[in-house]
């Protein structure tokens, strides 16, 4: 048997382990579960540490190949290793600062990011012209620029959704509902699509090499 | 100390990326590039210490013979079987680590979430409930789209006599693109816009020190 | 009728499970096909500005997701890498997520030895590093800093290719597969907004809906996204337009029985509901 149908054999299993869940939890499922979660970890923990902390900072440290060590990247270092120390509960402390560093970052980075993108240039894109486009686009523009001021309104708790305000809280709830079917349509359409990926790989890969495997 | 440190590194780490994008010229350029860099390494760690956590968990698991327990050694062993052959043969193909990856990780991971197809399917006969007009335009949206967006959805409306000559042969897809378009564009703005400022008004409470979750209490 | 209704709301949900494999399977094994025409939308526009892209361009594709999404974004990978190559168009792949390296090698390499484009001269895969955001900032200083060197350990200043490629700015368009986070929208926020680099991507469906509005084109102004391929319907349109239908285009059938049985479900389950709890509250009385 060859390596490839050994490799196609093995995939299906295990598929068929996990499927087995539906019918009820198993010990195959669960043997598939925890090897799943074991080589994935397995996976990350080997391109971690060989294909990012080697070449972004230990070559960087040591100088490898043309280059002069600079010993400047054992801070990050020593940051790295005191983030390990959470699993210790009496020196979680000190993993604080690492923690600091990644929080830190990415809170001043997501900060101008997401205003920009997320808030200056949607408003930005919700400020076009309502004529010009015909009734079709007139309609169109109306419902985007209605909908987007409308559904803030709707967010906006810290006045009374009452008479005028009311309104608009209710039109926005409305354009928010036809958002959230377009949103859960799209989301049954992704889960069959992860069903039907598998079904073509136990129909076409599968299937097919069981003749070759029982030497029919 | 042990609080105003971290408060302190937060505090700088955030000021220099906020900075580094108004202000172009040095030393700003520079810091932020050594912010990132240091970030890279410190993320990697923070995925290392998961997986350390996850041996942890399972070996103490079979050293107290908790409930489930003999399924750790499995975790163990998938666990040394990538690194082991990661570690030794390297990632590219025609390695151990490639061929094991291929042929059971990723059926593995395809399958885990390919389940929620039929909770999905159990989830819509049980729950998914037309219970007042809001609801039924709810429902009505996601008919639609889920009907435009797949092939049926055309097939069926050019079943109707005088519909394919018409002027909008594929109105069922239409349909379905004019509500991504229109009313979804401006329902996802309006919620985009709004967690915008959430995610500003609570980076910015990090970066001051405000929100201080993050630490871990005790403090 | 009363009981036939109750108990059909009560069914087993392993009946389901099964009318549910079926509807799947069945399409498939018949190979049912269906005419599947792409009209505009945000697939062709991302097919438009690729096959407009001249021959020798620079395109950064990043493969942001994991095995748990690859029935969805590895055929919509396999088409846009089969697009790009077709046209000369030269490919640095990454990855912001640990495995989508290996599943965007997977790709590149099968793709590469059918259509004989060579790697480190027309394609290379610089492979994952952490960060997300972070490393996507990180590239628009120094390409060289974030990847010091390739998936197989060959130094930057040793790949043909990126001798004239510093910075995310040298690239003529980014392309991404994005399964969550890392994803479209820190490629959008960096790479669209603040560098100003054209931005392409693919999803899954569940996340489709929210980025429409990085798609809206205004008069004069570039749109923060150039096109987007949403779910496996995406990726069958895509092999539709280069007419090379694969996985994805044969799955629409068996998309389309599971869209209407699905459909059927909540019908029948809204009628069971109405109407064994009408007779519920007629029973109750006084009311």
């Amino acid at each position: 048997m060859t390596t490839g149908i050994l490799g196609i054999w093995a995939g299906a299993l295990l598929t068929l382990c996990l499927y087995s869940f539906l019918y009820r939890d198993n010990p195959f499922y669960r043997f598939a579960e925890h090897l799943f979660v074991g080589m994935s970890a397995g996976y990350w923990a080997v391109y971690t540490i060989f294909y990012v902390l080697k070449p972004n900072w230990w070559d960087k440290l040591v100088g490898a190949g043309d280059a002069d060590p600079n010993m400047l990247w054992i801070i990050p270092g020593v940051l790295a290793l005191l983030m390990l120390l959470r699993v210790v509960p009496k020196l979680a402390v000190y993993s604080r600062l690492p923690l600091a560093l990644i929080v830190g970052g990415g809170a001043g980075l997501q900060l101008v990011t997401f205003f920009q993108t997320n808030g200056l240039k949607q408003v930005e894109n919700t400020i076009i012209p309502l004529t010009g486009g015909g009734t079709v686009g007139f309609v169109n523009n109306l419902i985007l620029v209605s909908g987007v001021v409308c559904g803030l309104v709707y967010f906006f708790f810290s006045k009374a959704h009452k008479g005028f305000t009311g309104g608009m809280a209710s039109t926005g709830i409305t354009i928010l509902m036809v958002a959230f079917g377009a949103s859960f349509g799209y989301t049954v359409m992704a889960r069959i699509s992860l069903l039907i990926g598998q079904t073509q790989f136990l129909l076409f890969e599968w299937l097919p090499t069981i003749p070759r495997v029982l030497g029919l | 100390m042990r609080l105003y440190v971290p408060l302190a590194i937060t505090f700088i780490a955030g000021m220099i990326m906020i900075l580094e994008f108004f202000i172009p010229h040095q030393p700003f350029p520079t810091l932020g590039d050594g912010v990132k860099d240091w970030y890279t390494i410190v993320a990697s760690s923070a995925i290392f210490l998961g997986v350390l956590n996850l041996l942890r968990v399972h070996l103490k698991k079979i050293a107290r013979r908790r409930k489930h327990w003999r399924y750790s050694p499995v975790t163990i062993i998938g666990f040394l079987s990538m690194f082991i052959t990661g570690v030794a043969w390297g990632v590219t193909e025609e390695t151990p680590f490639y061929y094991l990856f291929n042929e059971m990780v990723v059926p593995m991971g395809a399958t885990m979430f390919s389940l929620l197809a039929f909770f999905v399917a159990s989830a819509a006969f049980r729950a998914f409930r037309a219970s007042n007009w809001r609801a039924s335009l709810l429902l009505a949206s996601a008919f639609l789209v889920m009907l435009g967006r797949v092939p049926i959805g055309d097939i069926i409306w050019r079943w109707i006599p005088g519909a394919a000559e018409s002027s909008h042969p594929y109105l069922v897809s239409e349909i379905a693109e004019w509500i991504m378009q229109v009313p979804n564009m401006a329902g996802q703005r309006a919620i985009l816009i709004g967690a915008a400022m959430g995610v500003v008004a609570t980076s910015l409470r990090m970066i001051f020190g405000i929100e201080r979750s993050y630490l871990g209490g005790g403090d | 009728m009363k009981k036939l209704l109750e108990r059909i709301g009560n069914v087993d949900r392993r009946i389901i499970f099964i009318l549910m494999a079926l509807a799947v399977i069945v399409p498939l094994a018949l190979e049912l096909t269906m005419e599947m025409p792409v009209g505009e939308g945000p697939s062709y526009d991302l097919y438009e500005y690729v096959e407009d892209l001249p021959a020798d361009s620079r395109v950064l594709m990043s493969f942001d997701y994991d095995p748990s999404t690859k029935p969805e974004l590895q055929p919509m990978a396999r088409a846009l890498v089969t697009h790009m190559m077709s046209n000369d168009v030269n490919i640095v792949a990454m990855a912001l997520w640990p495995q989508g390296a290996t599943l965007g090698q997977t790709i590149l390499s099968s793709v590469s030895d059918s259509l004989g484009t060579e790697q480190y001269q027309d394609w290379v895969n610089l492979g994952y590093k952490t960060g997300g955001q972070v490393l996507i900032v990180r590239l628009g200083s120094s390409l060289e800093a974030a990847f010091p060197t390739d998936l197989e350990e060959v130094p930057y200043g040793e790949i043909p290719m990126l001798s004239d490629i510093s910075t995310l700015r040298d690239f003529d368009l980014v392309i991404t597969l994005s399964a969550g986070d890392p994803g479209i929208p820190a490629w959008v926020m960096i790479a669209s907004d603040r560098f100003g680099v054209p931005v392409g991507g693919g999803c899954t469906a569940v996340s489709a809906p929210q980025f429409y509005p990085y798609l809206q084109e205004r008069e004069g102004e570039r749109p923060q996204m150039e096109g987007l391929l949403g779910g496996l319907r995406g990726a069958a349109d895509y092999e539709t337009l280069i007419e090379r239908p694969g996985l994805a285009a044969a799955g629409m059938s068996a998309q389309s029985i599971a869209h209407l049985v699905i459909m059927v479900f909540i019908v029948i389950g809204n009628i069971t509901f109405f109407a064994t709890g009408r007779k519920k509250r007629t029973k109750g009385g006084g009311r």
